[in-house]
């Protein structure tokens, strides 16, 4: 009789992975063929939803991976949507090309703005991140063609570029904010399971044993830091093109583009892929079911956020994770024992 | 003579950012609780006096002496009921719960008093100023902030080296673990920590309600000014934290003066400057 | 009379198991060393004692008390203390006000700060120094005198010796004897075995974190205590 061998691979995918594949692809064709069978409202807050998703997203892998616990994330959506109020307007330019052009504008300016915070650690690098998101907003304010302190509007000529019918218009902008969220989760999967993903989860596991172990952290998190900045501009110039105004206080706001942001994260789960999306679920629907009753639903927000930090540190999904053992988005590599070859039965 | 009335100004204001920091400074020296809803507690302690003032008519000044039991134990259970679950497993615990926080109080404060602006009336004093020779001229306020800044800090000191309650918040600050191994109960001794920050907290919150209209989106801009005054000062150092506050209203008060709207960046820009010269500030005393 | 007595202590970092079902008991005013290779699980048995690490409420019994669930700060204040290794004095604290932090136990008894000068009297001349500006001996007496400070009925003693010179471990051990005369029970954890013995009447000796051998110090073989302590 043969001696059973056990053997082993490697296995990246997991069998809840592969079933979500084929769950997720249907409504994904539902989510983009939406403006075709639902109402405004409700396409209006998928899209919403699409860009706290991307928010979300990028906010974890900063923070929940990168170890880079910024709270001045705001910054770069300011940055994004001025940058497309600036171009279209005073520089006269195409509004696609000034969308495609904010992106980027958002990284260059990041990379000055690591040079100041990167000397920074924990707490004073979040504090430092949030008063240069400040300096930012302030400098907005100053400048005439910028509108100074009131902001800046999109003219009606402008929107017409997008397409001069309104319906139109509103589905290729929905479309664009599904289009920016799955783009930003494929470069957050991509970049989690390249070599810099490999980085990344050292880095968050413990810092001073991956640099030890010769993981460029350094390298690794500003090359995070650039790609979120430009990623987060992105978004800014597609939320302020929906929004069709800007000011500083709107663009560079705190508590909507960076507080909700954090508590969707921590929420859902802080190091996983699954976990934005359950805080951003959390967060549209406790908003719109408490839609008549003012600011409660923040105040709710933030009390459900301080209780999973404090009860279930690894968020909704951590937890489910810890009782199932589920993986839907598999970044990592798993080792799996092939059990030894039964002898075959007649 | 202009640029002494202007720095005068500026050192002035100076005393009250650290008012606004004294609070953060001793939680952040003490338990290195980084507290983001500190502004907010600044606010919440305004619209207290506020409260009180309007139902028992006393005087903002004396205000306080309700005021600050009120926040004192605001500060003993927010610690003991809240924050001292988060002081083992990092950054983000503290960071969040207090992002928590300061969410609740601005919302809530919305809620109850709505987004408009209120001011607490103390009278002549508001606007009152002395005329020194050679065209000076002081604003009474400031000067009495200033000196309250000034003897908080001093009584603070007092507390800390003369005292069996400030020896143990030096020793804890020092070595948490080895203070548990003599005899001090570090949970509690936070929760006084964290109240006796908030008695400070309320007083500048009072002051702070006379000097400037308030509403319930003021809280973070408190937050980051308190936080500047701390750092450029240095982590654990009481009148560095006196010194970071000067430095920022005089950033401020050059910046105003060269144009107004400057008046907070110019603030700003002090403190990354100052930052990214020396990342532990000008005076750090308490290792990190 | 039992006044520290261990069942079945077992204690833990993590998932890692450090002590094993250790079984010690100490008499009221008997000295009694801890010995024990690096690793064998000696600091982690004052730890457990002392209540910086915690473990199962029966485990550890004082004066016949279960105070395993005890929080470190309130088994100080029913009478154990603790110099730990590596002194662990506060830096920001004047030599005086590390002792005086010692009070902190709210137990009153011989020992106050005249009687700790009178043991150490060269600190008395450094009290308004920061402690980090004393010599390593030094700095060890004020340790031990900060313990000494809270009037314990059971004083732990982690690596006195640790990187002393010679003559001044043999100054801090003289005045042990002086603490044992006032009638204070002593647990003295060594690597030093020959001033582990000499110090103590019996001794235990703990091996990568079971209990190997334990025997009164006198008369005992050191040949066996040898093999116990390398596990050969």
């Amino acid at each position: 009789m043969e001696a059973a061998v056990e053997t082993t691979r490697v296995e990246r995918g997991t069998k809840a992975s592969r079933i979500f594949v084929f769950v997720a692809l249907p409504v994904l064709v539902a989510l983009a063929t939406m403006p075709w069978w639902s109402d405004s409202g409700n396409v209006r807050l998928v899209g919403e939803m699409a860009y706290y998703l991307a928010l979300a997203q990028l906010w974890n892998l900063l923070a929940g991976y990168a170890g880079l616990v910024s709270v001045g994330q705001q910054a770069y959506v300011g940055l994004g949507g001025y940058a497309l109020f600036y171009l279209t307007g005073p520089m006269n330019m195409n509004v696609y090309l000034a969308i495609l052009l904010a992106g980027p504008f958002a990284g260059l300016m990041a990379i000055p703005i690591s040079f100041a915070v990167f000397r920074l650690r924990g707490a004073y690098f979040a504090v430092g991140t949030w008063v240069v998101s400040e300096v930012v907003g302030l400098l907005a304010s100053l400048f005439a063609v910028l509108g100074a302190g009131s902001g800046m509007s999109l003219t009606p000529a402008i929107l017409r570029q997008i397409s001069p019918d309104r319906d139109t218009r509103s589905m290729i902008l929905y479309l664009g904010s599904l289009g920016i969220s799955v783009f930003v989760f494929a470069v957050v999967y991509l970049l989690l399971r390249s070599r810099h993903g490999l980085a990344l989860t050292a880095i968050r596991d413990s810092e001073p044993a991956s640099a030890s172990l010769g993981v460029n952290t350094f390298r690794t998190k500003f090359i995070v830091y650039l790609a979120t900045a430009a990623c987060t501009g992105l978004i800014g110039a597609l939320i302020f093109l929906q929004k069709l105004r800007i000011s500083p206080e709107a663009g560079f706001s705190i508590n909507d583009w960076t507080v909700v942001v954090i508590f969707m994260v921590v929420i859902g789960g802080i190091g996983t892929l699954e976990g934005p999306f359950i805080g951003m679920l959390i967060f549209i629907v406790l908003r719109e079911l408490l839609a008549d009753y003012g600011s409660i639903y923040l105040m709710l927000l933030g009390a459900i956020a301080i209780v999973v930090m404090l009860k279930a540190p690894f968020g909704i999904w951590g937890w489910i994770i810890q009782r199932y053992d589920l993986q839907l988005f598999p970044v990592g590599r798993r080792l799996v024992l092939t059990p030894p070859a039964q002898p075959t039965q007649k | 003579m202009d640029w002494i009335n202007i720095l005068i100004q500026g050192g002035l204001l100076g005393g009250f950012y650290a008012l606004f920091a004294i609070g953060l400074s001793m939680s952040f020296g003490i338990m290195r609780l980084v507290n983001i809803a500190h502004g907010d507690l600044i606010v919440l302690a305004a619209y207290v006096g506020l409260v009180v003032t309007e139902r028992t008519g006393l005087d903002p000044f004396l205000s306080m002496i309700l005021v600050a039991p009120i926040m004192f134990a605001l500060g003993y259970v927010l610690q003991r009921g809240l924050l001292n679950q988060t002081l083992t497993g990092g950054l983000l615990p503290p960071l969040l719960v207090t992002f928590g926080i300061s969410i609740i109080i601005q919302n809530g404060l919305l809620e109850v008093f709505g987004a408009y602006d209120h001011r607490l009336e103390e009278g002549a004093i508001e606007t009152a100023s002395l005329h020194l020779p050679g065209g000076l001229s002081i604003g009474v306020f400031p000067l009495v902030v200033f000196a309250v800044a000034v003897l908080s800090i001093a009584s603070l000191q007092l507390l800390f080296y003369r005292t069996r309650l400030g020896r143990a918040f030096r020793a804890v600050s020092d070595d948490a673990d080895t203070a548990e191994l003599m005899g001090i109960d570090n949970r509690k001794l936070y929760a006084y920590a964290l109240g006796i920050a908030m008695v400070f907290t309320a007083i500048a919150g009072v002051l702070f309600g006379i000097r400037t209209i308030f509403a319930p989106s003021a809280g973070p801009i408190r937050l980051i000014l308190a936080f500047e005054a701390v750092i450029i000062g240095g982590l654990g150092n009481m009148w560095g934290t006196l010194i970071g506050g000067i430095v920022l209203g005089l950033a401020q008060a050059i910046g105003a003066a060269l144009d107004p709207n400057w008046q907070i960046l110019a603030g700003h820009l002090a403190f990354l400057a100052i930052l990214i010269v020396r990342p532990n500030g000008l005076f750090p005393r308490t290792r990190d | 009379m039992t006044l520290l007595q261990t069942r079945k202590l077992s204690a833990f970092y993590g998932d890692f198991q450090a002590l094993f079902d250790i079984e010690v008991s100490v008499d009221q005013g008997e000295t009694i060393a801890v010995i024990g290779a690096n690793g064998a699980g000696k600091t982690t048995f004052l730890r457990a004692v002392s209540g910086a690490l915690p473990s199962a409420r029966d485990a550890v019994l004082f004066d016949g008390e279960p105070i395993g669930d005890k929080s470190a700060h309130e088994i100080v204040h029913l009478g154990i203390a603790m110099v730990p290794e590596g002194r662990r004095l506060f830096p920001s604290l004047s030599v005086e006000e590390n002792l005086l932090l010692g009070t902190h136990s709210d137990r009153t008894g011989p020992w106050t700060l005249k009687r700790v000068y009178d043991l150490f009297p060269r600190i008395y001349e450094l009290r308004h120094l920061p402690s980090t500006a004393l010599s390593g001996g030094q700095q060890q007496m004020t340790a031990v005198g900060r313990a000494l400070m809270s009037n314990p009925r059971l004083l732990l003693c982690d690596e006195l010796s640790l990187g002393l010179a010679p003559v001044v471990i043999r100054d801090i051990y003289a005045c042990l004897g002086m603490i044992v005369a006032e009638g204070t029970t002593v647990v003295i954890v060594e690597q030093d075995i020959n001033r582990a013995l000499d110090a103590s009447s019996r001794f235990y000796c703990f091996q990568e974190g079971h209990l190997a051998l334990t025997a009164p110090t006198t008369g005992f073989d050191r040949a066996s205590i040898t093999a116990a302590y390398f596990g050969l």
